[in-house]
Formats: structure tokens, sequence, C-alpha cells
């Protein structure tokens, strides 16, 4: 097994678990710093692949801008963990349950799945995850929708301050 | 590494985040599992990506196919900044109204 299989399965327990910490700790900031745990991975996995730009772009957007987002307003409304109520015991046996079924349902899709036998997922080559080349196609092939976002960008900064500040 | 491996590792942290959002009441909880289930979506965007390339360069040495899921995956990153900011802004607004983030308090817009 070389060094880019250790790396993936490392990467891949280290998503998961983290995910899984995310929903058993009790305290929000806890869970905060497991998702970011989570991010750090999955920038992991897209360095593996070599998709260099979007893993910057995930730790610096995600781990970086959102999650302090996140920490900045739980530590706003400090939230006491001891009185956090949980949602009774049947509830959680039915979304486990829910959810253990769904993710039946997917792998047994998959496994059937012919079109996907012996392909595989080109690791540490290619050059499409270059910041150089994705920046050609956004700024040709995709320029509207660029320029949209930055749109959506400003009418999500109005809608935060509009709903966020005290009347 | 075979695609499948990535599909199931995408398809676990998925339904990670949808059992996150079924069993937990604390909202701010309930986001960062829809972030989460968001992050799948991308990396399997990302393998896709890299399949799709790969086989495409056994042809053409300099080929370009599957550079426009990585674009996707990067107009979804900026839906997830703005849609998170607004986000965030409502459940500093709920928690203004009822002093709780539990999202179970929200079932009093049915009346």
């Amino acid at each position: 097994m070389g060094i880019t299989q250790s790396l993936f399965w490392f990467l891949s327990v280290l998503a998961l678990v983290a995910a899984l910490m995310v929903l058993l700790s009790k305290n929000p900031v806890h869970s905060v710093l497991w998702l970011i745990v989570v991010f750090f991975a999955i920038s992991g996995h897209y360095i593996l692949l070599n998709a260099q730009f979007l893993a910057i772009v995930n730790l610096i957007v995600y781990a970086g801008a959102i999650m302090v987002l996140f920490l900045f307003v739980i530590m706003l409304m400090n939230p006491n963990t001891e009185t956090e109520p949980r949602k009774n015991f049947l509830v959680q046996i039915a979304g486990i349950v829910a959810g253990g079924c769904l993710l039946t349902v997917f792998i047994s899709l998959v496994k059937q799945a012919s079109e996907m036998n012996n392909k595989t997922a080109l690791l540490k080559t290619g050059n499409i995850g270059l910041i150089g080349n994705l920046g050609k196609a956004l700024f040709s092939d995709f320029v509207v929708p660029f320029e949209i976002s930055s749109v959506l960008f400003l009418s999500a900064m109005v809608g935060a301050v509009v709903i966020g500040k005290k009347n | 590494m075979p695609i499948q491996y990535y599909i199931y590792l995408a398809l676990t942290l998925f339904t990670i985040g949808i059992i996150g959002v079924l069993t937990r009441r604390n909202a701010i909880i309930i986001f960062m599992c829809i972030e989460l289930m968001l992050n799948a979506v991308n990396l399997l965007l990302v393998a896709f990506s890299k399949m799709h390339n790969g086989i495409a360069l056994v042809t053409n040495k300099d080929s370009m196919v599957g550079i426009d899921a990585q674009l996707f995956v990067f107009f979804i990153m900026v839906v997830a900044a703005a849609e998170v900011s607004v986000g965030l802004a409502i459940i500093v607004m709920m928690y203004r109204n009822t002093h709780s983030i539990d999202v179970n308090f929200l079932n009093r817009l049915k009346n």
C-alpha cells in the first residue's frame, strides 16, 4: 500500500470520525471544532485529487470564514449545554433508522451500477484543478454566473443586515 | 483510487448529515449538518470530475474535460457562504425573540 492509499484511508477515517463527533458532542463549540477537522480532511482529499484551487478555497471560505461566523454566533448566544433539550429517545431512534435505510439504498444502488466498474479517480496528476485553467474557464464560459453571484452576495449581505438589526 | 470508495465516503458523510438534521434540536447544529451534506456533495463532484478527466486523458493529452464540475463546486461554495450569512442572521433573530435556539419552538408558526 503506497503512501497515496494510506493518505486516502487516513483522511477518510478522519473525516468520518470527526463528522460523527459533530453529532455526538454536547457542546456546540466542540461541534464547530470537529466540523473544522472535517473540512481539513476534505481539503486533504482535494489536494490528493490535485484540485489545489478548491482545496485552498475550501480552507479559506469554510474553515476560515464560515466556521468563525458560527463560533461568533454561538458565543453571542452563550447557550448553556445542561439545559439544552434533547429529542426524545424514540425520535432519535427513528432518525437513525431512517438515515440507515437511506444509506443502504444508496449503497445497493452503487453496487448495482455496472458503469462504475473499473473506473478510477485520477490521483496526483491531471491539471484541470490548477488555478490557471480554472480561471480561464471561469472568465470565459462561466463569466455570467460569476457576475450574478456577486449580486447574490450583495443581496445576502443586505438581507443579513436587515434581518439582524435591532428594531 | 476506485471511484466507488469516493462514492461510499461521500454517501456516508451525507447520511451522517441527514441523521444530524433528524435527531438534533439545536438550530446551529442542524445548520452545521447542512454544511456537512454540502461538503459531501462537493467531494463527490470533484471525484467524478477527476474520473471523467482520467478517461478523456487517454485519448487527448491535454483534455479539459471535467473542469466544469470543479467550477460547479466553486459556485456551490459561493452560494453556501451567502446562505450561511442569512441563515445565521435568522437564527440570531430567532434567539432574540424566543431566547432559545430550539427548533421545536418554531411550531408556533402553525397557529
